[in-house]
């Protein structure tokens, strides 16, 4: 037996188990967010479940050689295969802590087997005390290798995905030239040599396509390190925190950012506050963070905010996520507000109050039900909930990234009766943000803008509705609920920045 | 005679279907609770038997309509617009609509059969009418055409298609198409644009709803001579694509394939109701229930008390002041007697023949022209939306391997943005094979659990996992659904003959007169048989023809 090669092997197998090790624990830490309790869990759990391996071993009496191969061979299955396994039950299911802390056990019970056998294979070869200070060694040495590649090499050249079915290509390679290695002692290494092989190419497929599957997975990764993340019956959850304060994704998407939100809120609130005939009782729609009402509660005037929003985890975040809560100015906790987690179209057709104001903060309509907020249906019945001399707002997706789906929001509205005045604003974390105020008709001004704004003056305001030539009015269909063409126009347009 | 699971589905849906369903089949599942729900066969039937006892008392009344759908209800309508105060509606079964009716449970409204109204193309006639009467019409644009309220139009999306394992948008499968199948497609759309257009030299369109407003020119008549799929054939549309379109379209309005339906029936399906730029105004009318919401708008129209249900009118005996119509309590089975100066008889033909006393005698000569095509619904309650790949859940929702029509979802029309929670899919199967009494039979041999066996792998290919969702299977066996505008027979002559009133007294109407069985024909029919009725009585008023 070519002691070279073993001892290659060694490297190789400790190096992959090492790497499985640290894949897990980042993914973990990225999707979970708090990566010392995520790290220090992983691989307490993956050194307790070696520690099993290594008790296990001892029921394997017969044909060593041909169980190592088959260790090798599973290992390179379920570690090669772990990232993109992991990161597809997190985005599918609700069941990621326990596949998460399943692949723990069962890949740290598989490696923790290997040595151990390993060294019976080998312990007719060398004398025990050169056995373990060779075997050992070198597994140390494959960990300080995979520990040193790790950050400096392959998660930011591959990608976890790439790296882990990077790693079980390596196995299962282990697997296949052991059935050369160790042929004499196997019993028909011919069967553990295709096994092997279609292992391998199901793994090289994999690692081909893993530019793909990373595609399909990266709206769940972020930049920043994740200080909280939840899932609810509606959306995904998740709050970074980075150098530039933090943000709040659902579903990937990027909704606020600490560090610029306020060029969103005030532009969002304020143009409409000034010009209501009275801001008495404001109705949000949506905007379930707090920050829109942050900006109506500075008006002294507002007797009731009522915040209609369809996720309880998300008001409950806004309302009890000290961060947050600092952010909103702890709006949520105001005497004057009113959360309602209801469904907004329901709520306007099931009730007869008039608003001063209503400011209408929907994500962007990127599918057919969100769709249906952006409709003349929808808009007629926001029109029957305005006050006489009110005024509302609505949130319209860029005029630059999507220039006819914001013209389309802008036409709906007037299709739907309203008096419309089109305006945007520039947030670094979005782009180039558009919005459309509306009311029965034209309104005058009414009062100040508050003290303390840190963007908006009226010189700015004036401002805001001046459109370069390369986001200005184009025509564009009127959105029914029989025909959803922004949701086309939508998906169209972003298709092209993205 | 027992046949397998396998045998059953594809007997019904075909070999495409029991192949995939039977693949998918995994543990054996709790049976859905649920049961058949139809009566009317075995009330039906009682007509056929020996001679029923006669009622001593006659009630007087000055206008009886015989027969409470959708025919029965707008003539009675129709005599209420014009004042008449003394009509009275008998009804065989405990609810009116015929097959329009519909049902509603804890989840929602959802139909029984018909359940959509193509929205009418031009502000006239007796349907706008009734709309208008419902809120429905919001006004009329520049060009005087009606436009409809928003959320009865049926919102995006409204179609897609399921096809090997995912779900595309729309009916036609472009998945797939060569460049041929295409440009088959778009010159069958031309043809069809062309269709819409085309208007006589009284300026009547070619083709156009109801029937009775279409052109009785040869030019187009002569199309009802030769099956759809002839014309196909003589024309040169050879994709199969566009075969299936075809067929899927005169399942969905005919009961049959192309095969067994008249050229001219199968053009009108796609001409008739667009304006000539392939545009279909402004598309569908619909409601949870169906059309069970414009059967609701007919029968509030009347005065309390003027729908008696539960009756089984069998005889009417036409004679020189106005007809004796007897009948049975249908709960009781005590008997009843009708002297009417005016009747509406409103059922279909083969009905018709049997309860019109002088025909039973002498078995009309156009009787064997008509013919019906059986239909099962079935309502399927689940608790959350079915999940499904590719396109997402649209109002209709059809396969394109099975011999079925799929499901159109009840709370689709739902103002609302959170579309989960539970809901009703309303599952349509038209019996469409070339013999309609073996279908008849056919529908009427399988038992609840055939049924809950065949809905169920119908739908299980297109969404794993549906078994578990579902909470109860509810379903309707149609003996008689639809009249088959089979070749030659919209415009033939037994189908008018048939609609001749039979002396001063008697009148019919359904939709089986029109030669299709819609909305708008019976609404025609009911309307026109109550004017005859007025003209009868007198009374004067301006027609809503």
């Amino acid at each position: 037996m070519n002691k070279t090669l073993l001892y290659i092997t060694v490297i190789v197998i400790a190096t992959c188990g090492l790497v499985y090790e640290l894949v897990v624990g980042a993914l973990a830490s990225y999707l979970l967010g708090d990566s010392i309790t995520q790290f220090s869990t992983v691989i307490g759990g993956y050194l307790f479940a070696m520690g099993i391996g290594s008790y296990l071993s001892r029921y394997i009496d017969k044909g060593v050689a041909q169980r190592f191969v088959e260790v090798e061979l599973a290992v390179a299955l379920l570690g090669g295969l772990c990232a993109p396994l992991l990161f597809l039950t997190f985005t599918l299911t609700d069941l990621f802590h326990v596949a998460l802390y399943g692949s723990v056990i069962v890949i740290g019970t598989l490696v923790g087997l290997e040595i151990p056998l390993l060294l019976r294979i080998l312990k007719d070869q060398l004398k025990f005390k050169d056995l373990v200070s060779q075997v050992l060694s070198l597994d140390y040495l494959g960990a300080l290798a995979a520990s040193v590649a790790f950050p400096l090499l392959l998660v930011p050249k591959l990608g976890l995905v790439r790296t882990s079915l990077l790693f079980g290509i390596l196995n299962a390679g282990v697997g296949l030239w052991s059935t050369w290695l160790l042929a004499p002692l196997l019993g028909n290494p011919l069967r553990l040599r295709v096994k092997a092989v279609l292992l391998t190419v199901l793994l090289v497929v994999g690692f081909v396509l893993g530019d793909r599957l990373t595609t399909f997975y990266e709206d769940q990764l972020y930049a920043d390190d994740v200080v909280h993340a939840s899932s609810s019956p509606y959306q995904r959850i998740v709050l970074t925190r980075g150098k530039r304060g933090f943000s709040l994704f659902l579903n990937g998407n990027l909704q606020f950012a600490s560090i610029d939100e306020y060029r969103y809120h005030e532009p969002l609130v304020h143009p409409a506050m000034i010009r209501a005939g009275k801001v008495e009782h404001v109705l949000i729609l949506g905007g379930g963070d707090g920050l829109a009402a942050r900006e109506v509660l500075r008006y002294p005037e507002v007797r009731s905010v009522t915040l209609v929003d369809l996720d309880p985890a998300i008001t409950g975040l806004a309302t009890r996520y000290d961060e947050l809560a600092r952010l909103n100015g702890h709006s949520m906790t105001d005497g004057r507000m009113r959360v309602v987690n209801a469904d907004a179209m329901r709520f306007l057709t099931e009730g007869t109050q008039r608003y001063d104001v209503v400011v209408v903060d929907f994500p962007d309509p990127n599918n057919f039900a969100l769709g249906k907020l952006y409709t003349t249906g929808f808009y007629k019945l926001l029109k029957k909930r305005l006050s006489p001399d009110g005024v509302a707002v609505v949130q319209s997706t860029s005029p630059l990234f999507a220039r006819q789906s914001f013209w389309c929001v802008e036409a709906t509205l007037k299709a739907a009766g309203f008096w419309t005045q089109p305006y945007h604003a520039l947030v670094p974390s979005f782009g180039e943000w558009g919005y459309v105020l509306v009311a029965h008709e034209a309104p005058g001004f009414h009062r100040p803008l508050p003290e303390g704004l840190r963007f908006l003056d009226m010189a700015t305001l004036e401002a805001l509705s001046q459109f370069p030539p390369d986001m200005g009015p184009m025509p564009a269909e009127v959105n029914r609920l029989n025909n959803q063409v922004l949701v086309h126009y939508y998906e169209a347009e972003w298709r092209r920045w993205n | 005679m027992e046949l397998t699971r396998r045998e059953l589905v594809a007997a019904f849906l075909g070999s495409a279907v029991a192949a995939s369903a039977c693949k998918r089949e995994s543990a054996p599942r709790a049976p859905i609770p649920g049961a058949v729900v139809d009566r009317a066969v075995e009330l039906g039937h009682r007509l056929r038997g020996g001679p029923l006892p006669r009622a001593e008392a006659v009630e007087p009344v000055d206008v009886l309509v015989v027969g409470g759908g959708v025919a029965g209800l707008s003539a009675a309508w129709r005599l209420k617009g014009a004042g008449v105060k003394d009509v009275r509606v008998v009804e065989l079964e405990a609810e009116v609509g015929g097959t329009s009716r519909s049902g509603r449970n804890a989840v929602s409204a959802f139909p029984w059969g018909a359940h959509y109204l193509p929205a009418p193309l031009e502000d006239r006639g007796p349907v706008v009418r009734l709309l208008r009467e419902m809120g429905a019409v919001a006004g009329v644009d520049a060009q005087g055409l009606p436009t409809f309220e928003e959320e009865l139009l049926i919102q995006e999306p409204d179609e897609r298609l399921f096809y090997q394992g995912h779900w595309y948008e729309g009916l036609y499968l472009r998945v797939g198409a060569t460049p041929e199948d295409l440009a088959e497609l778009a010159r069958f759309d031309a043809r069809m644009n062309a269709f819409a257009a085309a208007r006589d030299a009284k300026g009547r369109k070619a083709f156009a709803v109801p029937t009775a407003l279409s052109s009785d020119d040869a030019e187009w008549t002569a199309l009802d001579a030769l099956s759809m799929a002839e014309w196909l054939t003589r024309e040169g549309f050879r994709s199969a694509r566009l075969k299936w379109l075809v067929d899927y379209a005169c399942r969905d309005d005919y009961g049959a394939v192309s095969e067994h339906v008249s050229a001219w029936a199968g053009i009108w399906y796609f001409a008739a109701r667009q304006n000539g730029q392939g545009e279909r105004s402004e598309g569908f009318l619909s409601w949870p229930e169906g059309n069970g919401r414009l059967v609701q708008q007919l029968a509030s129209s009347l005065p309390p008390g003027a729908v008696s249900r539960d009756v089984l009118a069998h005889t009417v005996t036409p004679g020189e002041q106005g007809c004796r119509v007897d009948a049975l309590d249908a709960r009781t089975g005590q008997p009843r007697a009708f002297q009417a100066r005016q009747v509406v008889l409103a059922c279909p033909r083969f009905i018709a023949a049997h309860v019109v006393e002088p025909w039973r005698r002498e078995r009309p000569s156009w009787l064997g022209a008509f013919s019906y095509a059986p239909w099962v619904v079935a309502n399927l309650t689940l608790s959350s939306p079915p999940a499904s790949r590719g396109f997402p859940l649209a109002w209709d929702n059809v396969f394109y391997e099975s011999r079925s029509l799929g499901y159109v979802v009840a709370t689709h029309q739902l103002l609302r943005q959170d579309e989960r929670g539970p809901t009703v899919l309303t599952w349509y199967l038209p019996m469409a094979g070339a013999d309609v009494k073996a279908e008849r039979e056919k529908a009427l041999s399988a038992s609840y659990a055939d049924w809950e066996a065949l809905v169920m792998a119908d739908l299980r290919p297109a969404h794993p996992g549906i078994s578990a969702q579902a909470q109860r299977l509810e379903v309707q066996r149609w003996g008689h659904a639809m009249v088959r505008p089979t070749p030659g027979f919209v415009w033939g002559p037994e189908r008018r003959a048939a609609a001749q009133s039979l002396g001063r007294h008697l009148h019919f109407a359904h939709t089986d007169l029109g030669g299709l069985a819609l909305f708008e024909e019976a609404n025609w029919f009911g309307v026109k048989a109550a004017e005859r009725v007025l003209a009868e009585l007198d009374v004067r008023s301006e027609s809503w023809l």
